[in-house]
């Protein structure tokens, strides 16, 4: 079947909108992506229907509540390829399942070991392992990027060694776009018996993923970014990495037995989700979930390419814009710069004339150290972006530019 | 010499000639391409504007009970503002300053306009003159 953006697009009616008397072109898509009806749809209907709280009552309504939240994990486990709908637990966000497994290893990392992060992470996959390394006494190392925004693996043995406790590292950069060669970083920790863990925040909306090929002991991914409501994370981890570490909140839901002197832990995935969950966050990723399959995620990703490369190519013609990122693997994030022009200037005056880009250094600050830049400006894309939204962008930057030089 | 009432009314005016926020911007953008520079050394961290996504740099000096400001940022929207704020406060006498009605911000809509991270840095400024201005009054 053709690819029908148009299709697609009336399934997003947020997106019909003006923004300053100018129709909406959103191109923020790496922050948080648009919400289809199917899945405001499921939320509204399990607010008008079936709202009660979960595994608590033996009533109908929360045994419907539990019922759906339960397929939903089910429907995850199916779409990464776990073995198990145990393994997959439902924290609020990427930074919340990153936290839970640098706190969970407090205990089994000490002073002269390590953990491996890259150069390009999201601060949420910095700031948690620096604080494990401040507690424990362990080294923080990175693997270090060049010039293109490509990983440099070559020297990956003297950073990797039999000292590494885990490594920990995003699929898909969401400044640069560099998609990043997880199977050979997975290949050589695995050959020193040190944990892995995987950031899907970018690749959840663009790349199909299957843990057990992959053999990757932890696996996150960020509803919000998958067409799916905010405030929920998926953390997919390998049953026995998830018993062996402890979890870092305790109460209601993730307990098996409480006396007033101690309690016992619940078996997984509970014994990660304390408290009521986001009920309504997971049947909405439920339903984001099966939109995001009846399209394709490979269908999607061939688009969100083709309107990359276009985009790319009309912006070149810009003088003084340049890329951030040129990797030769890349999805879906045009980052850039135009020389002499800060990237806050250039956002307003695009949010002037309808376009929503992302500017600064999204939450990678180390990034932008290297390549000695203040910010970008991002545009990412989605699958219902069009060549004529790039047409529109690549006018209101031109008239940017000319006014700010 | 202009009161800053006065001042202010000029600017209101002149935005008044723009219908289209792109004009609008385009003369904050021409006001900030025409303020000097500061030399490097006075760009001084102590001087930054707190809360302003980019950097401000902000100098308020008093000479003969009057306020002198100078100013610098590193994006030139931001830039354009603070020479707006310049224009209004600057070589005006210490205590006007101090008791002054901002009302200029409003008026070219330029506050409802701004998104509110953007407008915080805003208030931050007017809000560092001000603070300067009622000591040096004092
Ligand atoms: C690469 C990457 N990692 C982590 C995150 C944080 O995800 P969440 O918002 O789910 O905490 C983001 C989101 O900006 C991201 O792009």
């Amino acid at each position: 079947m053709a690819y029908n953006v148009h299709d697609i697009r009336k399934q997003f009616p947020i997106l019909n909108q003006e923004v300053h008397g100018q129709p909406l072109v959103y191109l923020d898509n790496a922050a948080t992506a648009q919400k289809p009806l199917a899945v405001i749809n499921a939320i509204s209907d399990y607010y008008l229907k079936y709202n009660a709280n979960v595994h608590r009552g033996v009533h109908t309504l929360s045994q419907r509540a539990t019922d759906a939240m339960e397929s939903v994990r089910e429907e995850v486990r199916v779409h990464i390829n776990a073995t198990e709908a145990a393994e997959i637990i439902f924290t609020r966000g990427i930074t919340d399942s990153i936290n839970t497994i640098a706190y969970g290893m407090s205990n089994r990392i000490h002073q002269g070991q390590n953990v491996v992060i890259t150069a390009m992470e999201h601060h949420s996959n910095i700031v948690p392992w620096q604080m494990l390394c401040e507690r424990t006494g362990a080294e923080l190392r990175h693997i270090p990027m060049d010039e293109h925004g490509e990983l440099v693996i070559n020297g990956l043995e003297d950073i990797v060694d039999h000292n590494t406790a885990i490594v920990a590292f995003n699929h898909i950069s969401n400044t640069l776009g560099t998609i990043n060669p997880v199977e050979e970083i997975l290949s050589r920790s695995r050959e020193v018996g040190a944990w892995t863990l995987v950031d899907g925040a970018q690749s959840g909306p663009h790349a199909q993923v299957d843990v057990q090929s992959w053999d990757v002991d932890f696996f996150t991914l960020s509803s919000h970014k998958m067409y799916g409501p905010t405030g929920l994370g998926i953390l997919y981890g390998k049953r026995e990495r998830l018993e062996a570490i402890s979890p870092y909140q305790g109460g209601g839901e993730m307990i098996a037995t409480v006396t007033l002197e101690k309690s016992t832990y619940a078996g997984l995935p509970h014994k990660f989700e304390a408290g009521t969950p986001h009920v309504e966050g997971i049947i909405g990723f439920g339903a984001a979930l099966k939109f995001l399959n009846e399209i394709g995620i490979e269908s999607i990703s061939a688009h969100e390419q083709n309107l990359l490369e276009y985009a790319t190519e009309k912006c070149s013609k810009i003088e003084g814009f340049r890329v951030i990122g040129n990797a030769k693997n890349k999805a879906s994030v045009l980052s850039f710069v135009v020389d002499g022009i800060h990237s806050y200037d250039l956002g307003v005056l695009l949010d002037q004339q309808g376009i929503a880009v992302r500017t600064g250094q999204h939450c990678t600050q180390p990034i932008m150290d290297a390549f000695c830049i203040q910010g970008t400006v991002r545009a990412s894309f989605a699958m219902y972006n069009t060549f004529d939204e790039i047409d529109s962008f690549m006018s209101a930057l031109s008239r940017a530019v000319t006014m700010l030089r | 010499m202009a009161t800053i009432q006065e001042k202010q009314q000029a600017l209101i005016q002149e935005f008044e000639l723009f219908d289209e926020w792109m004009d609008k911007y385009n003369y904050i953008i021409e006001m900030g391409k025409s303020l000097p520079t500061l030399p490097e050394d006075k760009k001084n961290d102590d001087l930054l504007v707190p809360g302003c996504q980019s950097k401000v740099w902000l100098h308020v000096e008093k000479r003969d009970n009057k306020i002198v400001l100078s100013a610098d940022a590193d994006a030139i929207i931001a830039k354009g503002i603070v020479a707006m704020l310049i224009e209004v406060f600057s070589d005006q006498p210490a205590k006007e300053v101090a008791g002054a009605q901002m009302k200029f911000i409003e008026d070219i809509g330029l506050k409802d306009h701004l998104s509110p991270t953007r407008a915080n840095g805003l208030i931050s400024m007017v809000k560092q003159i001000k603070y300067y201005a009622l000591a040096f009054s004092a």
